[in-house]
Formats: C-alpha cells, structure tokens, sequence
C-alpha cells in the first residue's frame, strides 16, 4: 500500500485544506492524475499523484486544514497487495512529495494468502458495518480496519463515507482574507530567503535589435493565436545559457546543492489584485517555441484564475522575473528557496549604444542574476550573463534546443 | 458583420473585462491610453486583441499594435474593418 500525501508546494506552503477529492476509493488513476484539489493562501492547487494505483481510501475530508507531509489517502500500486491492516500514517520530511515516497508493502500475516486482486482479501467486518456499508454503496472488504484483528467496524465505515462524501467544496476564502494570506506567505518565504541565502547580484546590458527584429519576422507570417513575445526568447534563452552554467539550476537542500537537469522555469506572474506566483513552465530548454509560447498563455491564465497544478508549483528550478512591461530599468530579484537563482529582465527601451567605434540607437535590456553564493561565484554567474547576452544575438538558434 | 459603434465598444470592454476583471466599463476614458488606465502586461494585451479577432474575426498584424494606443483608435481601426455582413 502506497500512501499520497500533501506534496510541499512550494517554500511559503506548510499546510493546506482539503477542498475536494476528484477521486473515490476503487477508482484506478494514472500517474499525473488530478485526485485533490487544495487551497494554500495562493491558489486553489490541483494536487497530482506520481504512480498509476487505485485508491483505497481517502484519509482527510474535505475541509480539513493539513500539513505539508500528510498522508491524504492510501493508494495500491502496481503490484501492490490490498490494504491488510492499519499502517500507522509515517511522518515524512516536508520536501517528500508523493513522487519519492517509497512503496509501503505490508507484510503478510503469517498463514494468510496475498493474492493480488482487490476482491480476494477477506477480512472481518462487523454485520452492523457491512449492514451501514452496504446501505451507504461501499464495498466494506476494501476500507481499512481498526477492528481486532484488523476488523472492519461500524465507525470506520462512517470514516470512510465522510472522507468519500460527494464533494461540497468549502467556503472560499475571502478576497481581503487570501490577500492577506498570500502576504504572511509571501513574507515568510522572502524572509527565509534573505535570511538563509547569501546573495549575490550581477546586472547585464543586452541589445535586443537582432532578437525583435527576428521576432517580428516570425509573427508577421503568423495568426496573432500564434504570435510569441519578447519574454518568451528571454525565458528560453535563460534556459539555454543554463546549460553552461548547470550549478545556477537546481535546489539547495540539507547543505548541499542539488542540480536538475531539466530546466523548469519558475515565471513570476503578478496577480490581479496583488501578490504574485511563479509557477514552472516544465522543460524549456527541450521545447520548441511554439509549443511554449502556448503553454506559458496557458500558465499564465491558470494563475490569474487560481488554478494551478502542484508539480508547477513544487518544481521550479529558477525563476525569471520579467518587469519590464512596467518600464523599470532592471529588477533585482529575492531567490525563491530552496532554488539558487533568479533572472531578472527590464524594459527593453532604445537606447545610446556604442558599437564599431559610433553610437546608434538600439533597444536594450537589463538582465540581472541574483543568485546563491553557497553554491556558485561572481564568475560563474558572469559567464552564465555572456551566455544569455550571446544567445540572443542569435535568435534563430532559439528554435532549436 | 455590422455593428454600431457603441455595440462595438461594448463588444471591446467585455473582451477587456475578461482579462482584467477590475475594471469599470464607465471609468475608462477614450481619448487616454489604455495601458495607462488598466495594468496590462504584454501577455494581458496579446490576450486581449486575440479576445477582439476572435469575437469580430478581425485581423491585426503586429505591425498595426503601435496605432492602437487609446479606446477610440482601437475603435476606429476595428470599425474600418469588421467583415461584411454574411
């Protein structure tokens, strides 16, 4: 039996509430699956499972306020036994996300025969419980037992309805009360960061010319449903340079570095009303252009509406934070932990510039690394600033990875 | 596709509602940039003119974005070329 549990989502996360299932025990999910929706202070978060398995039973009603760690439900994966006797729910650090959590294979009671079916099982199960189970549609040989010897009673049945119970999703929280949520929680994250993260900081004057007028090329033979931004080549250029740079790409955890390969940005989105997310957009480095231009739409959308998914926001392995819209020069950005680095990105603004001995106008931005000196050197994010001012000189090879 | 000028900007404040769900249709003056009333970033103003092509099947190049600064010229250009009628 396999437990899922409250993934963290994300540094300013340490609890949340249960706000509905969108699974019932015996329903078989696939890995990815959508099975609990869960409010943090930032959004409603679609929580998903990281393994193909069938519910058992779900653990916390909708509702319940949680901790990060906390096993909602039990789920039998492939090759996984039923459930046979009540595992005490183990405690787990707070980074362990469903995904690492290993198997939990009950042992056999001597003499008893595993076989691996769901109906195979029997166990006891008192005649007032199946009578309830029976009236209530739940299948009582399947629920957990907290009878003598793992017998089912009547009161785990009306557990196991209560935590199956169609979904009423609980009040939402008001606009002034999660305004004030996201501020504790943008708070406390910053100021961990602050506090653990000795930052360093870099800034970078890039000439934007060849990259937009590129751009505008590309998007005058497109529908305008197809057209990119300027943060979009900036956002996959980051991605690129990284692969230079890999140690600016990863988590700091436990005292050490933890590098990822894969790139997931963390884009920085300003939420109507204040406050703000950065949710990951999954694998830059490896996508086309197209393809994110249309999932960071999407993304973008989703966080305004509050509906994120929990491996956007659990994941991200740096963040770009682009604030150029508003016309600042530069933003020098607070690293999001357990991350190592953030990118920053100003207006691109034409500007004075001095090339072959003569000045001409040309549009410029200010990129910016803040990044965690446990981890790299001036040096490093130096060479990662020149990577990303060289690929944008050469868009066209943006496209290809 | 005919339409009035005031269906028409009725049409364009409901697009924009969509995107910023703030803002009061009443509060928005004409003749002011747009971008200076309601925070739009570049996503929100993509978002915003595919909203416009979709619900009146104009196109707009982007080459055309810089002469679409304030409510009325948005307007003007959408009148100019709102398909003909079926």
């Amino acid at each position: 039996m396999s437990e899922f549990k409250l993934p963290s989502l994300g540094a300013d996360m340490d609890e949340g509430t249960l706000l509905q299932w969108k699974v019932r025990p015996g329903d078989t999910v696939k890995r990815g699956q959508v099975v609990a929706v869960v409010d943090t202070s930032k959004a409603a978060v679609d929580v998903e499972i990281w393994q193909d398995g069938m519910i058992e039973q779900l653990l916390v009603p909708v509702g319940q306020k949680v901790p990060v760690g906390t096993t909602l439900a039990w789920y039998r994966a492939p090759g996984e036994g039923p459930l046979a006797h009540a595992a005490a729910p183990a405690t787990v650090p707070p980074q362990a996300a469903a995904s690492v959590v290993p198997a939990v294979q009950t042992a056999p009671k001597a003499g008893a025969v595993q076989v691996a079916t769901s109906c195979a099982t029997r166990r006891p199960v008192s005649p007032a419980a199946r009578q309830r189970a029976q009236a209530l549609g739940l299948d009582p040989e399947r629920l957990q037992g907290t009878g003598a010897q793992g017998a089912v009673t009547l009161g785990d049945v009306e557990a196991a309805a209560q935590a199956a119970a169609p979904v009423a999703p609980s009040a939402p929280l008001t606009p002034a009360a999660r305004q004030q949520a996201m501020r504790r929680a943008i708070a406390a994250a910053m100021s961990r960061s602050k506090r653990e993260i000795p930052h360093y900081y870099l800034s970078e004057t890039i000439p934007m010319d060849r990259a937009l007028a590129w751009l505008q090329e590309r998007n005058a033979d497109l529908p305008i449903t197809e057209r990119m931004l300027p943060a979009l080549l900036q956002l996959k250029a980051v991605a690129l340079a990284l692969k230079r740079v890999p140690q600016l790409n990863g988590f700091y955890r436990n005292n050490a570095f933890e590098p990822v390969v894969a790139v997931h940005a963390g884009v920085a989105i300003a939420l109507r009303g204040g406050g703000l997310v950065a949710p990951a957009l999954h694998d830059v480095a490896a996508k086309p252009l197209a393809q994110l231009m249309r999932e960071l739409a999407d993304l973008v959308q989703r966080a305004r509406a509050g509906s994120l998914r929990s491996s956007e926001m659990s994941d991200p392995t740096i963040t770009v934070t682009n604030l150029g819209d508003q016309g600042v020069e530069a933003v020098f950005g607070v690293i999001y932990p357990p991350q190592v680095a953030i990118v920053g990105f100003g207006a691109v603004a034409p500007s004075p510039w001095v090339q072959d001995g003569s000045v001409r106008a040309v549009p410029l931005c200010t990129a910016s690394l803040a990044a965690d000196h446990r981890v790299t050197d001036g040096h490093q994010g130096a060479l990662f600033l020149a990577e990303l001012r060289a690929l944008l000189q050469t868009p066209e090879k943006l496209e290809t990875t | 596709m005919t339409m009035d000028r005031e269906t028409l900007k009725q049409t364009a404040l409901a697009v924009l509602r969509g995107i910023a769900p703030e803002v009061e249709p009443g509060d928005i003056e004409a003749a002011i940039p747009l971008r200076q009333q309601v925070d739009l970033d570049s996503m929100d103003w993509l978002n915003f003119l595919i909203g416009l092509h979709q619900r009146l099947g104009v196109n707009i190049p982007e080459s055309d974005y810089a002469q679409l600064v304030t409510l009325d010229q948005l307007l003007d250009y959408l009148q100019a070329r709102l398909p003909p009628p079926a």
